[in-house]
């Protein structure tokens, strides 16, 4: 966005302060997500700036406090089942849902979508009593279902844009041809919208592995999971043990999202849009 | 042949589908309990004491859990039959309640291997076995003497209501227990006198005008750890607190910090058993272990608090013994907190404090 | 369509085979497509939407004093409110605070009847200890001498109202609306009233913390839009790292730049701004910045993906007929970037109306948000039907937004990166 030769002085100030105000933005959005970083080799016990010495003292508590282990198997055994269930589920319904003249598809896509729109609080009240009727409180597999339903809707939402400029004659084409309908899903249409699949089920993966609130309701200390140790750690066991964990956390994510990134101009590729 | 390869798929991927399901469900093997206390530096020093102590003598896993010390939180446990705490540190209100309301267990204490008498007087209920006496206390950081206050140091709880004399933000608990006692020793209410004024009507509003006057500059803690920490981080320039949560960042981590023993509300914390819970026998086991003598003595030498059992305190090195809330010359004008005041009214008062909060 | 294509008469029945072929074909079709969809319908609808149902009829149900009083429950439905019940009713009373206090019931009672007179909790716990011990009548008098609140019109009244099975009770509590003794509805008292400001505040702040993040946002997403890929992929990143990174922990890092004691107030001392340290944290400030950086992703995000579309000449055809810059990208440039501005502002407004965890650590006590009262009622006060007439009001609000975000925008064209 270089300014045309022809820009006035007025022009020339604006197009300065408004570089400034998007420079500004971006170490709002940056700064606060990098700031426990150095906290966490703080050798002190409080959250305080400036440290009064560097040391390894709260990685060395993360991974060897039975707590934190215990919350991080928690959390994975938790998140990679969300992503197995979300992933399936969500990838047939949108599968369905893109095919032409789908009866009553916006209704049916809107309560597909709802439990991202519907606040989380609502949700986790909904279950806490539900649950608990069903014997599910508490329990591992209780939030297994509870965070697959949290996490469907960005399956179904990734895979449906995939969809968008899918090709359907390719589809018609390898039935025509002979291929029976599953071979037409593993060969023609899987590796088509793998790019959609992926990115969704890590999204399925992130929500449930970082979601709080449902588990606030409906977990128990045996079922307790890294967001809520955290949220101990950060109300009732103040440590800057959580911001090593958040420091791993922040890696973790960073992975993530460069995985979705190179994913997702695959996709482009792929489906030959020009981003 | 193509369509065997693709069936294989399918079947892995159900197959992982399946394990990661079948690994989810809890294991069942391994023997634990659920022990609920409050957080922070008194939770470690119950790890240290009890906890590991028993874990290695045993092999059973104590979960650890922390509250901060809602009643109606267990009385949900029992009442939708979904118990997941088996044993919880109690206060005294918490205690009796508990019984009335029918959500702890009576205690046996031929289970728990000490005769009644041997605790401190209140310290044995019949659902609650007394483990430490604590005070609620303030504390201040001795930088803002020179710095804030002229020279000035606070020494009495109506110094911690005179903003004029010593400005800055103080660090209270949120909620009514000793805020009201407090309010109303401030507002000139003799200390022997604090409940019977509170049970009235005009005491309660004399307590929460008082309260207003400094509402303003109070920055409100939950867990016990908060307290400590808002100090540190200088969000307060003093802080109400259990005494055990000022005196460790004192001890361990060289706070220049000096605590104020006067009109301390001095307390028990009890363990107690969640009615129903389905670990009943494990939960004595605990109880028991965490009651003898010998066992207890040791909690001191982690946390400012005093034994409840008799016989635990020889066990106690002099210097140890020194800033414990039962330290005679640390009682001067302390007050027992009333567990039956609190008992029967905790649950309105803090619904009046919650709604005095939000405006 | 092949009957026309082929009008000989020969052909006409074969044509109609084919139709009902390819009618069959389409129902087929049609029917795969629900099949797939089917499992996880059928899912969300179990997981999700029952448990919606049931907080709903939780907000309305309130079986607890006809299940725990059930003769006085009885006894009371004949009584006029006119006067003090009569003896029957106390006889009633009696047996049924005796049984319940022998289960341990009676202070269950005492909640429930709590909720509309504050007090009567701990009278209800001594009357059932007193009943336990009652061999004979007239229960009347003695029950009065035990607690005066049985000898109060109002106690009497408050009972025949909550031994009704269903109940507005909740409802009208949520917007600060009490019964009187004669059961006529007033508001409460101003100094008592929570709900309707929390529910004014909620909208208020989510209000504002969309404005922000529309002003923060719709530059950088400009200036993404007109970057060059290579760049704007980069600069992508610094927006999607935040988005990515746990809510936990970004909450984490606002208590620790908000202290007074913190890297914030650290600069502002250091530039001079400021001679005192300020108080930042447990604020309204902290609490809108905090949920401010946590939402500009979602405002943002949409806007850019609808920049991302407008072609450049547009700009430039404007400043070729004339129009100064200003002047172009308010006429030209910004009308077509509406879509996402709605997309974004909405989402993020809906998503701020449930904020609950981060108020809750960075917020004082008047910066809390409905969710909150929610998650203490359900939680911590096990006054679940409150908790559940707070959660349907919050639900049907953004029930409404969600339509309208749905007309305005569609949701099949969200999007996420």
């Amino acid at each position: 966005m270089a300014l045309p030769a022809y820009a006035t002085p007025l022009e020339r100030k604006w197009h300065v302060a408004f570089r400034v105000l998007c420079v500004l933005v971006f170490i709002f959005l940056v700064i606060p997500v990098l700031i426990v970083i150095p906290l966490s080799f703080n050798s002190e016990a409080f959250f305080t700036f400036p440290m009064p010495g560097v040391s390894l003292r709260w990685y060395d508590e993360f991974f060897g406090s039975e707590r934190w282990m215990d919350a991080i198997k928690n959390s994975a055994t938790i998140a990679i089942s969300v992503t197995f269930l979300a992933t399936s589920l969500g990838t047939l319904a949108a599968l369905g849902l893109s095919r032409a003249g789908f009866p009553g598809r916006a209704a049916v896509m809107s309560i597909l979508i709802a439990p991202i729109i519907v606040p989380v609080v609502i949700s986790a009240l909904g279950m806490y009593f539900f649950y608990n009727t069903l014997g599910l409180i508490s329990t591992v597999p209780g939030i297994i279902l509870a965070h697959t339903a949290l996490a469907t809707p960005f399956v179904v939402i990734t895979v449906t844009a995939t969809l968008t400029g899918f090709d359907h004659s390719l589809t018609r084409a390898a039935s025509g041809l002979g291929a029976r309908p599953l071979t037409v899903f593993f060969r023609v249409i899987l590796p088509l919208i793998l790019p959609g699949v992926i990115s969704g089920a890590l999204f399925a993966f992130i929500t449930s592995w970082d979601e709080l609130i449902v588990v606030l309701f409906i977990a128990s200390p045996e079922t307790r999971t890294l967001p809520r140790q955290m949220f101990s750690g950060i109300r009732d066991q103040i440590s800057p043990t959580i911001t090593a964990a958040a420091t791993i956390l922040i890696l973790l994510s960073i992975m993530l999202l460069t995985t979705v990134e190179l994913l997702r101009r695959r996709s482009e590729k792929l489906r030959g849009i020009r981003p | 042949m193509k369509d065997f390869s693709n069936r294989m798929r399918v079947g892995c991927l159900a197959g992982v589908a399946a394990l990661a399901l079948s690994s989810a469900l809890p294991a069942a093997a391994e023997d634990s309990i659920t022990v609920v206390s409050w957080g922070g530096a008194y939770s470690e020093s119950q790890r240290k004491a009890y906890h590991e102590p028993y874990m290695a003598e045993t092999g059973i896993k104590i979960i650890e859990a922390e509250y901060t010390g809602d009643i109606a939180q267990m009385r949900a446990m029992v009442e939708s039959g979904n118990v997941t705490w088996d044993v919880i540190d109690v206060d005294a209100a918490t205690a009796l309640a508990g019984c009335d309301q029918g959500f702890l267990e009576e205690i046996d204490y031929a289970k728990v291997g000490q005769p009644r008498d041997k605790f401190v007087v209140g310290g044995a209920l019949d659902c609650g076995v007394a483990t430490i006496v604590y005070a609620t206390v303030f504390g201040y950081d001795n930088a803002n003497v020179g710095n804030l206050w002229g020279g000035n140091a606070p020494t009495t709880i109506a110094d911690f209501y005179d903003l004029e004399k010593f400005p800055g933000k103080r660090g209270l608990y949120k909620k009514p227990f000793v805020n009201l006692e407090w309010a109303l020793i401030v507002d000139g209410v003799a200390k022997e006198d604090v409940y019977n004024v509170l049970r009235t009507p005009e005491g309660l509003d004399r307590a929460f005008a008082k309260l207003d006057t400094i509402k303003s500059q109070v920055a409100w803690w939950e867990a016990g750890a908060q307290a400590a920490e808002l100090l540190a981080t200088g969000e307060v320039v003093m802080t109400q607190a259990w005494n055990g949560r000022l005196y460790k960042p004192i001890k361990d981590e060289g706070k220049d910090w000096t605590i104020v023993w006067d009109h301390q509300g001095v307390d028990f914390d009890f363990w107690a058993i969640m009615k129903n819970t389905p670990k009943l026998d494990l939960a004595y086991q605990f109880v028991a272990y965490a009651s003898a003598p010998e066992n207890m003595a040791r909690q001191s030498n982690f946390i400012s608090y005093g034994p409840s059992h008799a016989d635990a305190i020889p066990h106690i090195p002099e210097d140890v013994l020194k800033d414990l809330p039962t330290f005679p010359g640390n009682m001067g004008t302390a007050f027992t907190v009333d567990a039956s005041f609190w008992a029967d009214n905790s649950e309105a008062l803090q619904e009046r404090f919650n709604a005095w909060l939000a405006q | 369509m092949v009957s026309t294509a082929v009008p000989a008469g020969g052909l006409i029945e074969g044509s109609a085979v084919l139709k009902s072929h390819l009618r069959r074909a389409e129902r087929t079709r049609k029917l795969r497509a629900v099949g797939l969809v089917l499992p996880l319908f059928l899912f969300i609808m179990v997981s999700f939407i029952i448990p919606i149902g049931v907080m709903l009829f939780q907000s309305i149900y309130d079986p607890d004093i006809r299940t725990l009083m059930p003769n006085t429950a009885a006894a009371l439905d004949t009584w006029d409110g006119a006067d003090l019940p009569d003896e029957t009713v106390f006889a009633a009373l009696v047996q049924d605070l005796a049984a319940a206090q022998k289960e341990k019931k009676a202070a269950l009672i005492g909640r429930r009847l709590n909720y509309e007179m504050s007090g009567l909790r701990s009278e209800l716990v001594k009357s059932g200890k007193a009943a336990m011990t009652m061999t004979a009548g007239p229960y009347k008098d003695q029950m009065i001498a035990v607690a005066p609140i049985w000898g109060d019109r109002a106690t009497w009244a408050v009972i025949k109202r909550a031994a009704r099975t269903y109940t507005p009770y909740y409802y009208l509590s949520s917007f600060d609306f009490e019964y009187t003794a004669d059961n006529d509805v007033v508001a409460v008292p101003e100094g008592q009233a929570v709900y309707k400001a929390v529910f004014v505040r909620t909208l208020g702040i989510s209000l504002l913390v969309t404005a922000l993040t529309l002003v923060l946002g719709f530059p950088v997403a400009y200036l993404l839009a007109t970057q060059p890929p290579r760049i704007a992929n980069l600069l992508l990143i610094l927006v999607l790292l935040p988005f990515w990174t746990s809510l936990l922990v970004r909450t984490t890092a606002w208590v620790v730049l908000l202290q007074t004691q913190g890297p914030i107030n650290d600069l502002l001392m250091l530039t001079g701004l400021v001679d005192e340290r300020v108080q930042l944290i447990f604020t309204r400030f902290g609490t809108i910045a905090a949920m401010t950086h946590i939402q500009l992703p979602f405002t943002l995000l949409p806007i850019y993906s609808v920049m991302k579309t407008i072609s450049p000449s547009h700009m430039r055809a404007a400043r070729s007929l004339g129009a100064n810059s200003f002047y172009a990208f308010a006429r030209v440039y910004f009308p077509q970037t509406l879509p996402g501005v709605a997309a974004g502002c909405l989402l993020t407004f809906i998503l701020c109306l449930g904020y609950y965890i981060t108020p809750a650590l960075v917020g004082g006590p008047t910066d809390q948000l409905i969710s909150t009262y929610i998650a203490l009622f359900t939680n911590s006060t096990v006054n679940w039907g409150m908790g559940s007439a707070l959660g349907t009001i919050l639900l049907a609000s953004t029930l409404v937004l969600y339509f309208v975000y749905n007309r305005l925008v569609g949701i099949d064209r969200m999007r996420l990166t």
